[in-house]
C-alpha cells in the first residue's frame, strides 16, 4: 500500500514545495548553460599564489633576488597586491617591490626596479594586469637582463558559472527589490479574491509625490533627516490612500476591483505625469509637455536608502525582506491575516460570522498601495522621482503572486509563495539576459509560457485535491 | 384506450445519502391541468428535473402518447414537446420579448435571422395568449407575470405539449394570477396538458382538473379536484406518523429573552412580532418563501430592516448587521450550512475561530494554543468526529459540519440561538444528536428560534410553533402535544 501512496506524497510535496523546487532548478539550469572564466583577484587568491611563488625558491634565491608585486589601479587590485606583498615578506623575501596603478604607470615602476638592478625572480600579478603585453615574460627579458630568468605568475583561473556568483545574486535581488515589495500587497489583494491593477501607477505617482515633498516642503537641499523621512511618508501615505480609495469604491459603491482599480492606473499615472511637468522644476524642459524628466531630490543623503549597504547587503533588499517577514507574520499569526483569508475564502460566511468585511477589504486595498508607496519611494531614491516608474509592475505583480502558488480565486496563498514565485521570475530574467542569443521578444513569449503553465497546474491541483476529498 | 398524453411510473432517484423518488407514478391527458402537490421535500422538484431532463432517473419510465421517451439533455427533452418553466426564469433580461422567444431556435433564411418575420410570430403567440405584450420591449423592464407570459409563449413557439409550472404565482399579485389562469386556460384549449406545482391549495382548487399528492418521494394519491377537498389533500400530504426519534426532554421556561416587535422588510417580512422565552424552543414553520429565513436574517442582521426592532433580556439591541447582532448575543446557524455557515475550503479550526478571534487573538495576534484547547473542548461535548483540527470542513460530513458551526456559536456563548433547518441533508442518527444538543442548550437557558419545514421536527421538539405565510406570522399554537400536521399546514397554505 505504501508504494501507491508515495505519487500522492510526491504531488502533496509538490503542491506544497513546487514553486520552490522549480526555483532550485532554474538556478541549477542558469548555472549549467552559461560558464565564463574566473579569474581570482581576492586578497586571499593573493596569498595563495605568494604561497605557490615563494614554494618555488629556496631561502638563498630569496635573499638575494626581487621580487615584483604588479596590479591595476582601483580598491581591488590595491588590497590583492598588499596582500601578496605581506606574504612575500613573511615568507622571508627579502626584496619586494609593489606597485599598483594603470598600465602607463606600472612601464614608469618597471624602469625604477630596472635602476635597482637586481635580478628579479618573479613577477606576482592578476590577470588582468598580467595581460598586459609589456607584462609577458618575453616582453620582460627583451626589456632589461635583470629580467633573464623572471617568471611572471597570477592566481589560477577556472571555470564558473556566470549565475553563481555573489555579484550575480546581489544585483538580481536589488533589481526586483521593487517588485517584490508590491507583490506583498498584491497578494494580500489575491487572497480576498480581488486584484489591484493600479500599483505601477501609484508606484510613479508616490515617486514623484515623495521628489517634491522633499525638495518643496522639506527642506529642499538643506532636508534635514526628519525631513527626509517625511518625504518617505508622504510617498508611502500616498500610496496607501490610492488603495483605500480603490477599497471604498469596490466595498460602498459595488464596484469589481477589477474596473476600481483599472480606472485608478489611469489617474494615478495621469496625476504623475501632471505633478512632475508642473512641479517638477528640476526639468530644464519643463516648457516640452511629452515626458516629464525624473524630479532630482535636492537632498543627497535620500540617495541612502536605494545605494545605502549597511553589512554589505543594498537597503533595497533589507527592506523588503523585512516587509516579507513582517507580512508572513501579519497574515499567519494575527486575527487580521485570518479574516482576510475569510473574506477571501466566502465572504458571506464571513460577513455572518461577523467579519467586519469591508473594513478588511478597504486595509488589504490601503495596504497593497502602501507597499506600491514603498516603492515608489525607493525608486524616487535611485532616480529622483519619476511619473514613467513602475509601468506594467502590476502585471509583473500578479505574475508574481499567481507563480507563488496563490489562487486567484481567492481564500488560499502564502506569503513565502510570492518571495518564491518573485525570484522565480526574476532569476529566470537575470538568467536569460545572460544566455547569449535569446532575444527581449523571446524572453515575453517564454515568460508568458510560464504563468500560464503554473496556474494550469495549480488549476489541476486543485482539481486534484478536491477529488481526494 | 389511447394513451395518455404522459406517463411517468416507478421513477426512481438517488443523490448520495438522499433517496429522493422512490417510485412516483404520474399521468397527464391532453388538455388537462394536473395540480402536483406535496410538502417541502417530497420531490417535487427532482420529478420535474426528471422530466426535464436535467437529471436522468434511476429507474422507471417516461411515455409520450405511448412511445418510450429518451431524452438525455434538456434540449432533447425540450424537442420532445416538454417545457418547464422555472420559478427562477429563464430569460436574457437585456434581450427583447422576441429575441427571448426565439433564443435557440430562431426563423432563418440562409443564416439570416429574419427579424421581421420572427416579431410578427411573436406578436402573434402573444395576442393568442391574450396578452398585450410588446414583442420589441426589454425582458427586463417586464414584470415576473409578464415575463412568465413570454417564458410560455416561448414553449409554445417550441411546439410544446406540456408545460411544467413551478410555483408560478409565488411571485404573483391576485389580479396576475387570475391573468396567468386565464393563459392555462388557453392552453387547456389548444389541448396541451399542464403540470401546476404549487404549495396554494385554493389556487389548486380553482385551476387544476386532477391532483396528484406526492409524500416522500412516492406518489400517495391522485384524485380528481372535483371529487377531493382542501382537508383530504392535506391529509395525504403529510400523513405520515409522528416518529419516535425526538429525545424527551425537562422543560424550564423563563422570562422573555428575544422579543421581537413588527420587524418589516418588504415583500419578504411583514410585522412580525413574537417572543421566545429562555429556556423555550419556538418554532417558525410555513412554506418555502413565506419569510421564515428571511425573518431570521433580519434578526441576525444579514438583511437590512425595514422597520421593527429587537429586544433581548429587555434591552433593545443593534441588528443593522451581523457583527453587532453577533455582539449582543445573537448567532444564526444559516440554511445553508455550506455557502453562509462555512469556509469550506478552510479548515475546522479557522471556521471554529472566526467569530471568536476577540478571545483567541488578543490585541490581534493569535494564541492558536487557545483555540485548539477550545476547539478539543467543544469536539469532545459535541462529539464532532475530525481526523484532525486542520482538516477542510468540506470533508466532513453533513452532520459534522453543523456541529462545527454550532461549536462556534456556543464558544460565542450567544444567548439567542436561530437555528435555519438544522438537520437539512443530516442523516437520521446524527438528527437525533443535534436534537439532543438542541435541547441542552435550551436547559441551559438560551432562547432557542427553529426554523424548520419538517413538521414532525416541529411537533418533536418545539414549546411552541408560529406558523408563517406570505411574510406574516398568521398563526401561533401554544398547545404543541395537541396540535397535528393538518392543523400547521393548514394555517401554513393560508
Amino acid at each position: 500500500m505504501e508504494r501507491a501512496a508515495s505519487p500522492q506524497k510526491l504531488i502533496h510535496f509538490l503542491s506544497q514545495f513546487g514553486p520552490l523546487v522549480l526555483l532550485l532548478l532554474l538556478c541549477l539550469f542558469f548555472s549549467m548553460i552559461n560558464w565564463r572564466e574566473q579569474h581570482p583577484r581576492s586578497p586571499a587568491a593573493g596569498a595563495r599564489l605568494a604561497e605557490a611563488i615563494l614554494a618555488d625558491f629556496d631561502a638563498e634565491a630569496k635573499a638575494d633576488a626581487a621580487f615584483v608585486v604588479l596590479a591595476g589601479h582601483g580598491e581591488e587590485d590595491r588590497a590583492f597586491a598588499e596582500a601578496i606583498e605581506d606574504r612575500f615578506r613573511k615568507g622571508d623575501a627579502a626584496n619586494v617591490s609593489t606597485f599598483a596603478g594603470k598600465p602607463q604607470e606600472i612601464r614608469e615602476f618597471l624602469d625604477t626596479v630596472v635602476e635597482q638592478d637586481r635580478s628579479v625572480a618573479a613577477v606576482a600579478t592578476n590577470h588582468r594586469t598580467g595581460s598586459l603585453s609589456l607584462l609577458s615574460e618575453k616582453a620582460l627579458r627583451q626589456r632589461h637582463e635583470i629580467f633573464a630568468d623572471v617568471v611572471v605568475r597570477q592566481p589560477p583561473s577556472y571555470r564558473w558559472p556566470i549565475f553563481l556568483t555573489i555579484d550575480n545574486f546581489r544585483n538580481l535581488l536589488n533589481n526586483t527589490a521593487t517588485i517584490a515589495i508590491i507583490a506583498v500587497g498584491m497578494t494580500i489583494v489575491i487572497i480576498t479574491a480581488g486584484i489591484d491593477l493600479s500599483v505601477g501607477s501609484v508606484m510613479a505617482l508616490a515617486s514623484v509625490m515623495t521628489a517634491v515633498s522633499i525638495n518643496s516642503w522639506y527642506g529642499g537641499a538643506d532636508a534635514t533627516t526628519w525631513g527626509l523621512y517625511a518625504g518617505a511618508a508622504t510617498g508611502i501615505a500616498v500610496g496607501a490612500l490610492c488603495g483605500a480609495f480603490n477599497g471604498m469604491v469596490t466595498t460602498y459603491l459595488r464596484v469589481p476591483p477589477f474596473i476600481v482599480t483599472l480606472a485608478m492606473l489611469m489617474i494615478a499615472r495621469g496625476l504623475a505625469f501632471e505633478i512632475a511637468t508642473t512641479r517638477g522644476f528640476a526639468g530644464a524642459g519643463g516648457a516640452a509637455r511629452s515626458t516629464p524628466e525624473a524630479i532630482k531630490i535636492g537632498a543627497e543623503a535620500f540617495g541612502y536608502l536605494s545605494r545605502g549597504r549597511p553589512l554589505g547587503i543594498p537597503l533595497p533588499i533589507l527592506i523588503a525582506l523585512g516587509l516579507y517577514i513582517v507580512a508572513h507574520l501579519l497574515m499567519t499569526r494575527t486575527s487580521f491575516g485570518r479574516y482576510v483569508y475569510a473574506v477571501g475564502g466566502n465572504r458571506e460566511a464571513a460577513r455572518l460570522s461577523g467579519v467586519p468585511v469591508f473594513g478588511v477589504l478597504i486595509a488589504v486595498y490601503a495596504l497593497c498601495g502602501a507597499t506600491a508607496g514603498l516603492s515608489g519611494i525607493l525608486d524616487a531614491s535611485l532616480f529622483g522621482g519619476r511619473s514613467t516608474a513602475g509601468e506594467l509592475f502590476e502585471l509583473q505583480a500578479i505574475a508574481a503572486v499567481v507563480v507563488g502558488g496563490t489562487s486567484i480565486a481567492g481564500g488560499e496563498g502564502r506569503i513565502s509563495g510570492t518571495l518564491v514565485g518573485t525570484l522565480i521570475i526574476a532569476v529566470i530574467e537575470t538568467g536569460l539576459n545572460q544566455t547569449q542569443g535569446v532575444s527581449p521578444y523571446q524572453r515575453q513569449i517564454i515568460f508568458g509560457s510560464l504563468i500560464l503553465v503554473t496556474v494550469v497546474l495549480d488549476q489541476l491541483k486543485h482539481r486534484y485535491t478536491s477529488g481526494a476529498a | 384506450m389511447r394513451a395518455p398524453l404522459l406517463r411517468m411510473s416507478g421513477i426512481q432517484k438517488r443523490f448520495p445519502g438522499v433517496h429522493a423518488l422512490r417510485g412516483v407514478d404520474l399521468e397527464l391527458a391532453a388538455g388537462e391541468v394536473l395540480a402536483l402537490v406535496g410538502e417541502n421535500g417530497a420531490g417535487k422538484s427532482t420529478l420535474i428535473k426528471v422530466l426535464g431532463a436535467a437529471q436522468q432517473p434511476d429507474a422507471g419510465s417516461v411515455e409520450i402518447d405511448g412511445a418510450p421517451l429518451v431524452a438525455a439533455t434538456p434540449h432533447a427533452a425540450q424537442r420532445a414537446g416538454i417545457a418547464i418553466i422555472y420559478q427562477e426564469l429563464n430569460l436574457a433580461g437585456a434581450m427583447t420579448v422576441t429575441d427571448n422567444i426565439f433564443l435557440g431556435h430562431g426563423l432563418t433564411r440562409w443564416g439570416w435571422v429574419r427579424r421581421a418575420a420572427e416579431r410578427d410570430a411573436a406578436a402573434e403567440l402573444l395576442a393568442g395568449l391574450g396578452v398585450a405584450i410588446d414583442p420589441a420591449a426589454e425582458c427586463r423592464t417586464l414584470s415576473i407575470a409578464e415575463q412568465q407570459v413570454v417564458e410560455i409563449a416561448k414553449a409554445l413557439s417550441l411546439d410544446a405539449r406540456i408545460v411544467v409550472m413551478d410555483e408560478p404565482t409565488a411571485a404573483l399579485s391576485p389580479a396576475e394570477v387570475e391573468r396567468l389562469f386565464g393563459v392555462i386556460g388557453e392552453l387547456k384549449q389548444r389541448g396541451i396538458g399542464v403540470i401546476y406545482v404549487s404549495h396554494r391549495l385554493s389556487e389548486v382548487l380553482e385551476i387544476a382538473d386532477r391532483v396528484t399528492v406526492l409524500r416522500d418521494g412516492a406518489t400517495v394519491g391522485e384524485s380528481p379536484i372535483a371529487a377531493t377537498s382542501r382537508e383530504a389533500i392535506i391529509e395525504m400530504m403529510v400523513g405520515r406518523k409522528l416518529e419516535d426519534e425526538f429525545p424527551p426532554r425537562q422543560v424550564d421556561i423563563g422570562e422573555p429573552r428575544l422579543v421581537v416587535d413588527r420587524l418589516s422588510r418588504e415583500p419578504d417580512v411583514r410585522d412580525v412580532s413574537f417572543a421566545v422565552r429562555a429556556g423555550e424552543i419556538v418554532a417558525l414553520t410555513g412554506l418555502v418563501g413565506s419569510g421564515r429565513t428571511e425573518t431570521a436574517r433580519l434578526l441576525f442582521g444579514a438583511d437590512p430592516a425595514d422597520a421593527g426592532q429587537v429586544s433581548i433580556d429587555g434591552q433593545v439591541v443593534s441588528t443593522v448587521r451581523p457583527r453587532a447582532a453577533i455582539a449582543a448575543g445573537i448567532c444564526l446557524l444559516t440554511e445553508d450550512r455550506k455557502s453562509q455557515g462555512l469556509i469550506l475550503a478552510h479548515g475546522v479550526q479557522e471556521n471554529f475561530g472566526l467569530p471568536n478571534l476577540k478571545r483567541f487573538a488578543p490585541w490581534g495576534l493569535l494564541r492558536p494554543a487557545r483555540e485548539s484547547t477550545a476547539l478539543d473542548n467543544y469536539v469532545e461535548q459535541l462529539q464532532v468526529r475530525l481526523a484532525s483540527r486542520n482538516q477542510r470542513v468540506a470533508t466532513l460530513s453533513g452532520g459534522n459540519q453543523q456541529k462545527v458551526v454550532l461549536a462556534k456559536w456556543l464558544q460565542k456563548n450567544a444567548r439567542v440561538i436561530i437555528v435555519d433547518e438544522p438537520t437539512r441533508g443530516i442523516d437520521v442518527g446524527a438528527k437525533r444528536e443535534i436534537y439532543h444538543l438542541l435541547n441542552a442548550l435550551a436547559a441551559e437557558g438560551k432562547a432557542i428560534l427553529m426554523i424548520s419545514s419538517e413538521l414532525p421536527e416541529v411537533l418533536g421538539m418545539a414549546d411552541r410553533i408560529l406558523v408563517m405565510h406570505d411574510g406574516r406570522i398568521t398563526g401561533e399554537i401554544d398547545d404543541v402535544a395537541a396540535a397535528t400536521q393538518q392543523e400547521i399546514m393548514d394555517l401554513a397554505v393560508a
